[in-house]
């Protein structure tokens, strides 16, 4: 993650030194000196262990409902990961997911033409990601608050659009992507390929593009970002547009692989997003993270998941509690090296005290 | 620690000071001015409002969120969060409730002590987390969150505690009244004004306001941040485990999914209240008024007619704008400042 740095920016790497008492370098763990590697070498323990649990594991029925479960999560992870690479959260996502399914349930009840539908949710979901974004730029708010203001609005409205009925007569080729794969392959979802060509997208735009290298910068360090010329406050908006907008699409996406639209649709999925973007080496302070990093946490997850759920112990209760386990974890090793680091200090300073206690 | 005071009380000049006070008791009066408000237009147009039943049940209804919202604006106040309070409040609901079903005949104050030790065991957990792992508090309480839901849905099962196997003298809890006024509103009212006296008038107090303007400087003032922040997320936790126990005395009825998305409403109670999310400011009475405020307007929507489906909308819509509003009036007050510290100096 060091690497990627654009190694000539002085600022950066002060700003980096003065935020290192928060999140030291991970290089210092050895071979995991990338994240990305620790998460490949998990992501083929995930399998190993998956194909030891169960031999339906790799069965091309598994692979086809983990791709769709994970697909519409890791589509949402990207937005989600400039965001928090930005040193902002949104946590409106799954409520922002809930309004476009439900809008898209209510209008097709009321017969709405399907091009028509998709336009006006798309743009509703941009306009819920604006309204997040001006009260954090323009106004000027924390975005955790907004975002749990906005939580609580949304996803109120969504249960407003379609109250308690349930939407289920889609028409057969959107209620088919939640059942039969892409094109015609039987184990690939429809989701996940969505999500490999927008990651590639992302992954280049975020890697490759000033714009991209800016995420960082502001990241790392806001202030500065400003005084260097980058548009801290409009390029900040523009991603919560983004969000909202690709959180809208997922929206419409999911409603048709459930081929249902109903209340309380993905709620909690705003967790399991922020969990997949931790879990891939996003600092929840902003600067570092990438979207490789991402994608493999992604996968290692829905992998651990499926996996774990094949066992006949597991249900999917016990997996809220290593998720949750996964995403202390993914903040917790980072640390490590400034734990080991704070024990010498202390081995030290004692070593220090004995000896003036026997000279003095 | 006397050293840095003395220079902070001189630094600071009287009149801004007073100023701010000003400010902040203006916060709290304005909280107040808007319930006025609230209740006046409604009972005009529905008399029943004021009734003293309806009274009643918004104050009893009104004491969980406010007791947890003491708890959550011990954390936020140090410039934390505490997103675990639903999962806690839910855990201990079914675990304390349940002992009535496992031992026949446990007096009621045992089961508030279990409901308190569950809280507070789930609080160190997140606080040895938090304050000796060095981790955001937003990560490990929003981990918490899913990890204390699993543990609870696992507890609970398939089963669940249903009111016919709590004590009447449990149920009635809830709907005593000392003088009219609800058993739990006063114990509530009692638990706030101790924590209002603690934040105002204790030095570990004081530190928490401290710790929540500037980490930094706390750290030079030798104030211990990571003790602090640690008994803060204990308080929490211990304060949701109690407020389970109210929980359970309120709705009876107690399964998996108890006080799902509870800390939601209890962090827009304490910010509605006027408590900052970026920690420094606030009061435990503005959030226990935010928590009135917000139960007053679910009511006053639920007598005039308006279907309840509407009321986390208007939620998540006045915690929008109580921090819009704290935002205007923190850059009033910044510039006033400003000003006067020029004036001052020249």
């Amino acid at each position: 993650m060091e690497r990627d740095e654009p190694t000539g920016t002085a600022r950066l790497a002060e700003a980096r030194d003065e935020a290192g008492a928060q999140r030291p370098g991970i290089r210092q763990l050895g071979f995991m000196a990338r994240w990305e590697t620790a998460l490949a070498i998990a992501l083929v323990v995930v399998v190993v262990l998956g194909t030891q649990i169960s031999s339906q594991f790799l069965s091309s029925y598994n692979i086809f409902t983990l791709c769709t479960n994970i697909g519409d999560l890791a589509i949402m992870a990207l937005p989600m990961t400039l965001i928090i690479i930005t040193g902002e959260i949104d946590l409106s996502v799954a409520s922002i997911l809930a309004l476009s399914a439900e809008l898209l349930g209510d209008l097709w009840m009321h017969h709405w033409p399907m091009a028509l539908i998709f336009v006006v949710v798309l743009a509703v979901g941009a306009l819920a990601g604006a309204i997040n974004g001006l009260l954090i730029t323009r106004v000027g708010l924390p975005s955790l608050a907004v975002t749990i203001g906005t939580l609580t609005l949304y996803r109120g409205l969504a249960n407003v659009v379609l109250g308690p009925t349930s939407v289920s007569n889609f028409p057969t080729p959107f209620s088919n992507l939640g059942v039969s794969g892409f094109l015609g392959i039987e184990w690939l979802s429809w989701s996940v390929v969505i999500f490999a060509v927008l990651a590639v997208g992302f992954g280049i735009a975020l890697r490759m593009t000033p714009l991209g290298r800016s995420l960082y910068a502001i990241g790392n360090n806001q202030e500065a970002a400003f005084h260097a010329g980058i548009r801290v406050k409009r390029i900040k908006l523009w991603l919560f547009v983004l969000s909202g907008f690709v959180c809208a699409a997922v929206g419409m996406l999911y409603a048709f692989e459930l081929s249902s639209a109903s209340e309380n649709i993905g709620i909690g999925f705003e967790l399991q997003v922020i969990t997949i973007v931790l879990l891939g080496g996003v600092s929840i302070f902003g600067g570092t993270g990438t979207i490789l990093g991402v994608a493999l946490a992604a996968f290692v997850y829905a992998g651990l998941r499926s996996a774990l759920l094949l066992t006949s112990s597991f249900n999917e209760n016990d997996f809220q509690v290593v998720s949750g386990g996964l995403l202390i974890l993914s903040v917790l090793i980072p640390n490590i090296p400034l734990f080991v680091q704070r024990l010498r200090e202390m081995a030290g300073r004692r070593r220090l005290r004995t000896q003036a206690v026997d000279s003095g | 620690m006397s050293a840095t005071a003395e220079p902070r009380s001189t630094v600071a000049p009287a009149n801004p000071r007073r100023l701010v006070e000003f400010v902040l008791r203006a916060r709290t009066f304005g909280i107040v001015g808007v319930l006025a408000l609230f209740v006046l237009i409604t009972t005009a147009i529905e008399p029943r409002f004021l009734g003293a039943g309806n009274v009643r049940f918004i104050l009893s209804e009104t004491s969980l969120y406010a007791l947890v919202a003491v708890g959550e604006t011990l954390v936020v106040l140090t410039r934390n969060v505490d997103l675990s309070v639903g999962s806690v409040v839910g855990l201990s609901a079914y675990v304390s409730a349940n002992m009535f079903q496992a031992h026949h005949g446990i007096p009621i104050p045992v089961v508030f002590l279990v409901g308190f030790g569950i809280g507070l065991a789930c609080g160190l957990v997140t606080g040895v987390i938090t304050a000796i792992g060095r981790v955001p508090s937003l990560v490990v309480t929003l981990a918490m969150l899913y990890i204390i839901r699993g543990v609870d849905t696992i507890i609970v099962g398939s089963g669940q505690v249903v009111a016919n196997a709590l004590p009447q003298s449990f149920i009635n809890i809830f709907h005593a009244t000392i003088l009219g006024i609800p058993d739990l509103a006063i114990a509530t009212a009692v638990v706030v004004a101790v924590a209002a006296y603690y934040l105002r008038s204790f030095r570990s107090g004081r530190d928490l306001y401290a710790i929540g303007s500037d980490p930094a400087a706390a750290r030079l003032a030798g104030i211990p941040i990571a003790k602090r922040v640690f008994a803060a997320f204990v308080l929490s936790g211990a304060i949701a485990g109690v407020g389970g126990v109210v929980w359970a005395t309120q709705y009876n009825t107690i399964d998996a999914t108890a006080a799902t998305g509870l800390e939601l409403q209890v962090i827009a109670a304490v910010v509605v209240g006027g408590v900052a999310i970026f920690g420094g400011s606030g009061s435990v009475v503005g959030a226990a008024l935010g928590a009135l405020l917000l139960q007053t307007i679910s009511s006053a929507l639920n007598v005039l007619g308006v279907a309840s489906i509407w009321t986390e909308a208007i939620a998540g819509f006045l915690l929008l704008v109580a921090i819009t509003l704290d935002r205007a009036i923190q850059l009033r007050l910044a510039a006033a400042l400003r000003k006067r510290r020029v004036h001052l100096g020249a």
